[in-house]
């Protein structure tokens, strides 16, 4: 059995007050390990999109998913690494920029895809979209020191195919 | 169209829902609803004197007759004082609708005098929560509530009212049938799991029946004795299933368990198939779950997804109400004429009844200090075994799940899940209030009813007739039963020096008091007690200090590791069985 495996569980949520709270409280309450969560109303006012990042084994996972059916305010989930899905995350980096270190940032965003959305004498900062791991990959690819700020948003994603999650 | 208030609303919709009762108790936020009630006779509202007792009392009315039981709790200390009562019936998923007065809404979030945010620190012990802030959703928020209270595994609502939407006005309507496209349980079970599981249960050479209280709840005990009857299965019930099954039926082996009977956990140890209806496999039930059941091929049937696989993985899951479910199978069986091994039964009836021999409830009668095990047997004896029984939690609830044999369901009212000390009383009054012509006792010990006294004056309000059968051994029993097993004896903060002399603090409440201490005056004691019918009576029996609770199984043991009552001294547990206590 796969021990503590990564999964991608994305919910339509009633948007309503107090709905996040329930789904964070759940993990909380019942000692569920939650590494992300991204939230945001849909195309249909009456629902949020929430997509969170969480691990353990199948049965663990199993069970998260029953809890999570089980709050009233959910109204569909899936669980995106049981099925063929995309996966995204947005990055905002600022680093430095001075000197060699300059031109070395902008090739570095380039060959990442990323796009600079802002510039000052000394920093650059940069916006960059991936999976997790493309993320990863950017910030060991940059020198620690030249770090200034990290921001992400967390995993979000969407089933590859005609699959769709909607009521 | 007529406008009234929301408080005007709010008692309109209780109506419209049948209810009959509301437990409550006044305070700022909620006196628009106060009002609202005065103009009327329908819904009756019972006066507590602590809210915690209000949602217990509304709980043990629920329990008692399946009808959702409703309170009513001001804002702040109100709302935070019944929290304990809700959570307690959010472990044992009893139907409630309550309501908690809140400010106005301008005020929220101001730290306004008694406000607290109720449904933030409800979220983790309700099946769902609103904060009403529009008048014009309250009628359906109602609604709502009351839907998903009473229905697929049922459960604890609340609706938190800020004051000014009870004072608002709005048109009323009451919707007929609600619907919530998040919110639709299963009900009946899938016929292709429920056929292999007929098959699967036939195949059995040492099957067991193990239920709980969802059978209770989804008042399935009908098609739970057919079942049983028609296959000659061996039934144990949990501490919440007591009654599902009557227990004076030769097919019951009794409860199971840490303090269940010897036969019933030997046979869920040596069993090789378990059919597991409405029970959750608490660890109260398991024991050591790496030791739960070795050879068993496992059947769930349960309304609850996450009650499935969730301690113990199971082979055939059937998600669906009870008596739905049950009914499904009985037809397969019936249909297709299927019958059981009846030899490999009979082999397996003739182990069962050898560890039956055993008498694991057997314990040693004294003439000279009262043992409470034969207190519950003389009130078993003295009501018929046709009285409702609610208990406290503690060494007296064991003994009388153990020695009062419930033959119905509904008849036996317990804080199973939350374990919750000073629920007895209270809810003792809110199945009175069930059913005002049936005797109802309360089992409780000295410091249980200690945690809910004030209810005693509640009960003289109104009439309320109860027997409080108090076990009084001076000690908190149950605590005390594990320091001397486990702590070496040291029987640190579990002995009353001081106690009330309960028969004085009964007639001071307008009640009769009765205090026994010696084995020969426990009957006659019931007996008078019990022929005053309108009077409560509160029965102090001076019970033997040291006696504990048996059979047992330590914490961390499996369930063929049972200690029995003669083996006095008790092995001491492991570490990792210690964790668990």
């Amino acid at each position: 059995m796969n021990n503590n495996n990564r999964h991608l569980i994305s919910i339509l949520l009633e948007n309503e007050a107090g709905a996040l709270s329930r789904v964070a409280n759940l993990f909380s309450a019942r000692g569920y390990n939650i590494e992300s969560l991204t939230v945001a109303p849909t195309d249909d006012p009456t629902l949020s999109r929430l997509t969170l990042v969480t691990s353990g084994n199948e049965q663990v996972i199993e069970q998260i998913v029953k809890q999570l059916n089980k709050l009233i305010d959910v109204v569909k989930l899936i669980d995106l690494s049981e099925t063929d899905a995309i996966e995204r995350e947005l990055m905002l980096i600022k680093t430095r920029a001075n000197g060699e270190q300059r031109a070395e940032m902008k090739r570095l965003a380039d060959i990442f895809g990323g796009r600079i959305l802002d510039v000052t004498d000394a920093t650059y900062t940069i916006e960059l979209t991936g999976d997790g791991e493309k993320l990863d990959n950017f910030l060991r690819a940059v020198e620690r020191d030249a770090i200034l700020e990290v921001v992400r948003s967390g995993a979000t994603g969407i089933a590859r195919g005609q699959k769709a999650l909607h009521i | 169209m007529e406008l009234i208030t929301g408080a005007e609303i709010m008692v309109r919709c209780l109506k419209e829902e049948g209810v009959e009762y509301l437990f409550g108790y006044p305070g700022g936020a909620v006196l628009h609803i106060y009002d609202a009630l005065y103009v009327q006779e329908d819904v009756k509202h019972i006066l507590v004197r602590h809210e915690q007792a209000a949602l217990h009392a509304a709980d043990g009315y629920s329990r008692a007759c399946g009808k959702p039981g409703v309170a009513l709790v001001t804002s702040g200390p109100g709302l935070t004082n019944a929290i304990t009562g809700i959570a307690n019936a959010y472990m044992d998923s009893v139907p409630l609708v309550v309501f908690s007065g809140q400010v106005p809404t301008a005020l929220i979030g101001n730290d306004a005098f008694q406000e607290v945010d109720a449904v933030g620190i409800t979220r983790p012990c309700v099946k769902h929560n609103f904060l009403v802030r529009d008048i014009k959703n309250l009628a359906e928020t109602i609604k709502k509530a009351f839907f998903i209270a009473t229905t697929g595994r049922p459960g604890p609502v609340l609706i938190d009212l800020p004051k000014d939407v009870t004072i608002a006005k709005a048109e009323y309507h009451y919707p007929k049938k609600v619907k919530l496209r998040s919110y639709n349980p299963t009900i009946k079970g899938h016929a292709g799991q429920i056929r292999k599981a007929v098959d699967m249960i036939l195949s059995a050479k040492r099957p067991i029946i193990y239920t709980g209280g969802g059978v209770i709840l989804s008042d399935g005990s009908p098609e739970l004795v057919e079942l049983t009857q028609l296959l000659g299965y061996p039934i144990t019930n949990t501490l919440m299933g007591l009654g599902a099954y009557p227990a004076t039926d030769k097919q019951f082996i009794g409860m199971l368990g840490m303090h269940g009977t010897y036969e019933a956990n030997m046979a869920m140890h040596d069993c090789d198939v378990l059919i597991a209806i409405g029970a959750r496999f608490d660890d109260r039930v398991t024991g050591k779950i790496e030791k739960f059941c070795p050879s068993a091929r496992i059947v769930h049937v349960d309304i609850d997804p996450s009650s499935i696989s969730k301690n113990v993985q199971v082979d055939i899951p059937i998600v669906g109400s009870v008596p739905n479910v049950l009914r499904a199978m009985i037809s397969v069986i019936r249909d297709e004429k299927l019958k059981p091994d009846a030899e490999a039964l009979g082999k397996w009836w003739r182990q069962i009844d050898e560890w039956r021999a055993i008498k694991s409830l057997n314990y040693r009668q004294s003439n000279e200090v009262i043992k409470p095990q034969f207190v519950i047997q003389k009130l078993y004896e003295v009501t018929q075994g046709q009285a409702i029984i609610a208990s406290d939690v503690g060494q007296h609830q064991m003994w009388a799940a153990q020695y009062y044999h419930f033959d119905r369901p509904r008849q036996w009212i317990n804080s199973g899940g939350l374990g919750t000390m000073g629920f007895g009383l209270p809810a003792a009054m809110g199945a009175k209030f069930a059913f005002p012509d049936q005797d109802v006792a309360c089992v409780t010990g000295d410091g249980s009813i200690q945690m809910m006294l004030q209810e005693l004056a509640t009960m003289k309000q109104y009439n309320t007739p109860v027997k409080i059968v108090n076990l009084n051994n001076g000690y908190l029993g149950m605590v005390r039963q594990w320091q001397e097993f486990f702590y070496q004896k040291r029987y640190c903060m579990t002995y009353f020096e001081s106690l009330p002399d309960f028969v004085m603090l009964a007639e001071a409440y307008g009640h009769v008091g009765m205090r026994i201490d010696k084995p020969r005056d426990v009957e006659g004691a019931l007996r008078e007690a019990f022929a005053m019918k309108d009077r409560t009576v509160f029965l102090d029996f001076i019970t033997d200090q040291t006696e504990n609770v048996f059979p047992m199984i330590p914490s961390g043991g499996g369930q063929n590791e049972m200690l029995l009552a003669e083996r006095d001294e008790m092995v001491s547990t492991h570490d990792e069985g210690m964790v668990l206590l």
